[in-house]
């Protein structure tokens, strides 16, 4: 059944957009006076943009994961992942847009590294000059952004493909480009969290951090899997999409959220422990200026899913699922805004008008692309290999 | 008091399945089930109650819980503040972040250990038990499905051979036990 967007949803999306741009111009007017005023509107379009940049790549990588280890059950919900995925383009525009403003900024004392002042005074920041300079920060940019547009577009024309042809040699082709899509994202995911969010804390290093922000993307993008699946089947579409589907994206949001606290864990106690100056000193701004919000985020994603999916019938219960759900995309958008406003702002950050208007109007921005993207094809694909045995999937 | 069990043995896990909904559905009372593996979906079938083995886990993990925070507690603090990494123990809450791991390998190993150990006690196949299983075969190809008179008083002999033979079973056996 071909899905089309309802009044009330497409209302909601412009309602969030115009709603999200007035409180930006509303926080705007109250605090363009202000001193860190270019560093909190940057960082917080920096923090926004990539958030919602991050659900559409984990629904990439997902859809990777997916393609590459030939799995079976999705296939039923591979128009939703696909349609998250889609965002990409749009996200990238956004994180290129205030990549773009804050380089010309010459860092908006987001990236210290971008300012020559700091380069020239700063014994730590000279020797990372090699690595952490514009013009290859740029280069590498471009280059993620080509290499997942251009996965992204392969995966798309061969499902759509699918659809008229059928056959297997598709399938194949999905399974060798899924892998090397695996094998391009181990590297890129690291690096890339490496530029755009670790190099804000331009002295501290960890080098598992790539792999926290990834977990944080991936869980985020499970979340918004599994809502778009609930929404869609609330509205009667994709009638092959059973319990046992819903249990199984369930399931996912659970044990990523695990491997998310596992690594937030690992990283805090490492540096807890070893207690050198230069590393803990990202900690004690986050304990210190953050207690509230960033031991508050961790206990929301931490506890919240272990405690209330970890049942058989919650994770089959939709009301259950979208609270959850909701409550720990909160808890990972949280997350990315500490990231990015304690490296910047430090203790002069705060949750107000342009954070949060610049959430919502992003928010506007991916629900209208998502349903939007959902129309354009067939919402259970027609000839995936593994279609029947995702639509008999039962556990 | 001696007491007469049928049991049915089928060639494959499907068939056995179908042929037991449809005996089930007749009124046959079927006591239980053979396999080499475990059969998805005939737990609700022949009426096996959902295990409780979760509960157990889940308990045992708790004791382990409790058991390594008493030790760590005991060993890193009270007897000695041991001094690790210039961190020294005075209390157990400032260092907890230390114990966090040791907390939670134990709490796995003692779920872990207890669940398989109660899994081997309740289904009675702890090393050097005797074998439950009617026929050697249902450890590698065969399937067997145990009727007991006992629990199918309704029905008579007969009546029962006759359901079971519409079901394409592959061999019957009659035994008496006492």
């Amino acid at each position: 059944m071909e899905f089309s967007i309802t009044k009330k949803a497409s209302n909601l999306s412009r309602g969030l957009f115009i709603i999200g741009l007035i409180s930006i111009i509303i926080g705007v007017a109250l605090n363009y006076d202000s001193e860190h005023f270019a560093t909190r509107l940057l960082g917080s379009g920096l923090a926004n943009a990539f958030f919602f940049f991050a659900l559409g790549l984990g629904a990439l990588f997902f859809l990777a994961l997916n393609y590459a280890t030939e799995a079976g059950w999705y296939a039923v919900v591979k128009r939703v992942i696909e349609s998250v995925a889609l965002y990409l383009p749009y996200g990238i525009g956004a994180l290129a847009l205030v990549l773009l403003t804050i380089s010309f900024m010459k860092g908006a004392h987001i990236y210290l590294w971008m300012d020559d002042h700091f380069i020239h005074t700063d014994k730590i920041i000279e020797g990372k000059t090699p690595y952490l300079n514009v013009v290859f920060f740029w280069i590498r940019t471009v280059v993620y952004f080509t290499v997942y547009l251009l996965f992204l577009r392969g995966f798309r024309k061969r499902s759509l493909l699918e659809d008229q042809e059928g056959g297997t040699s598709l399938h194949f082709a999905n399974y060798r480009k899924g892998a090397l899509f695996l094998v391009f994202f181990a590297v890129f995911s690291s690096t890339s969290a490496w530029d755009w969010i670790m190099s804000i804390d331009v002295h501290w290093f960890s080098t598992l951090f790539g792999w926290y922000t990834f977990a944080g993307m991936w869980v985020s993008a499970m979340v918004v899997i599994v809502l778009t699946t609930l929404y869609l089947k609330s509205l009667g579409y994709l009638e092959n999409v059973n319990d046992s589907h819903i249990h199984d994206i369930g399931k996912w949001v659970f044990a990523i959220s695990f491997l998310w606290s596992y690594l937030w864990f690992s990283q805090y106690m490492l540096i807890w422990y070893a207690n050198i100056g230069e590393e803990v000193a990202y900690y004690i701004m986050r304990t210190e200026h953050f207690k509230f919000l960033y031991f508050g985020m961790f206990f929301i994603n931490f506890v919240f899913p272990m405690l209330i999916l970890m049942s058989r019938d919650a994770k089959r219960n939709a009301g259950i699922l979208t609270f959850v759900g909701v409550v720990i995309l909160i808890g990972h958008w949280l997350d990315v805004y500490i990231m990015v406003s304690a490296g910047s702002l430090g203790p002069n950050a705060h949750i107000g008008f342009i954070e949060i208007g610049m959430a919502l109007l992003l928010a506007g921005l991916f629900i209208h692309v998502l349903l939007k993207n959902l129309t354009k094809a067939p919402l259970t694909p027609v000839n995936h290999p593994f279609l029947d045995e995702s639509v008999h999937h039962e556990f | 008091m001696s007491e007469k069990i049928i049991y049915a043995m089928y060639g494959d896990d499907e068939v056995l399945k179908s042929s037991a909904k449809k005996l089930v559905s007749n009124g046959v009372n079927i006591t239980e089930v053979y396999s080499p593996f475990p059969i998805h979906g005939i737990d609700p079938i022949i009426g096996v109650k959902p295990t409780r083995l979760g509960i157990m886990a889940f308990l045992y993990g708790l004791t382990g819980l409790t058991l390594a925070t008493i030790g760590m507690y005991y060993f890193m603090v009270v007897e000695w503040k041991m001094n690790i990494g210039g961190k020294p123990n005075f209390t157990y809450v400032e260092n907890i972040l230390a114990f966090i791991p040791i907390s939670f390998e134990f709490t796995v190993l003692c779920a872990a250990h207890g669940m398989a150990i109660t899994y081997l006690i309740l289904n009675r196949t702890l090393p050097g038990m005797p074998a439950q299983n009617p026929d050697p075969r249902t450890t590698d190809d065969k399937f067997v499905m145990e009727i007991r008179m006992s629990e199918n008083e309704k029905l008579s002999e007969d009546t029962l051979e006759a359901l079971l033979k519409e079901t394409g079973y592959e061999e019957l056996e009659k035994k008496i036990v006492s």
